[in-house]
């Protein structure tokens, strides 16, 4: 177990993440893609925090990573819960007002 | 060794879990197999001494995952565990896609001379953490912690049914409010 092998498994999960995040087209679905993308950069910031300088402030950096994965978790329930509502779907595709 | 078993068996159950969140043909098996790949990312954090960080992570994945159950029951009107389902779109370009940033991340990870590691952990790692969020990091923290409440606002004003526009008017002029159901203080 070296900083590299980590790293890997984290570029592993934030890349399977990314698939989903970019191919799902279930809103909830889209959100787990995302927070597989965390998944990985919480096991990375981990590893550079054990590997590379093991101070109490990297920790920090994690901790505010977390709490980004929850207000993502908050909103994009919510943001579900309007789209359900307006428009009785749960579709990433039917909700594409503002693209292009 | 122990440790390098343990972590590379749950490396495994990681990346495997995870990629079988969009594999498995039902939102409530993606959803144990998000948790899974949590709960092993978790582990693995404590194996690297980060003992808050890493039950954090696990406690947070798992009620995260109810939640996500208990939407799934309220809104797809579906049983979950049954109802076999496949959406996706631009299914190629997203393969294309992650598997190039996969292939940029992992050259960088092996090509970067990393450097040596500086200084050495905490003896109590969970009490220099609270020390520094209480003291330095402080700022961070309830900047954190505005963000937070900001956003169970905003969560709540997204997915209210009725709000005070609907109650009052566009122009929030209207002298009676709006209700269904007449009543409350002074109406």
């Amino acid at each position: 177990m070296i900083l590299q092998t980590v790293l890997l498994v984290a570029a592993a999960l934030f890349s399977v993440g990314l698939y989903g995040a970019l191919s799902q087209q279930v809103v909830v679905m889209v959100m787990m893609g995302l927070e597989l993308m965390l998944n990985g950069l919480i096991l990375a910031g981990a590893a550079f925090w054990w590997y590379l300088a093991p101070v109490p402030s990297g920790q920090v950096l994690l901790l505010v990573v977390i709490a980004a994965m929850t207000v993502e978790m908050t909103v994009g329930f919510a943001v579900a819960t309007h789209l359900h509502r307006v428009r009785r779907t749960d579709l990433t595709d039917q909700a594409a007002d503002l693209s292009g | 060794m122990v440790t390098h078993v343990v972590f590379w068996a749950l490396a495994v159950v990681a990346v495997l879990a995870g990629a079988a969140v969009f594999i498995v043909d039902s939102m409530a098996r993606a959803s144990y197999s998000l948790a899974l790949s949590f709960v092993a990312v978790g582990l693995q954090v404590l194996l690297m001494q980060q003992h808050y960080v890493g039950v954090v992570t696990i406690l947070m994945m798992v009620m995260e995952m109810a939640v996500m159950a208990v939407y799934m029951v309220m809104f797809m009107g579906m049983n979950p565990a049954l109802m076999p389902m496949s959406m996706v779109h631009d299914n190629r370009a997203a393969l294309a896609v992650s598997g190039g940033v996969f292939v940029l991340l992992a050259a960088g990870i092996l090509l970067v001379p990393w450097p040596a590691r500086r200084g050495s952990p905490p003896t109590d790692v969970t009490a220099a953490l609270g020390e520094e969020l209480m003291g330095p990091k402080m700022l961070v923290m309830s900047a954190v912690g505005v963000v937070m409440a900001v956003t169970v606002v905003a969560g709540v004003v997204l997915a209210a049914h009725r709000t005070r526009y609907d109650r009052f008017g566009d122009d929030l002029r209207r002298r009676r409010a709006d209700d269904p159901q007449p009543g409350g203080v002074g109406r």
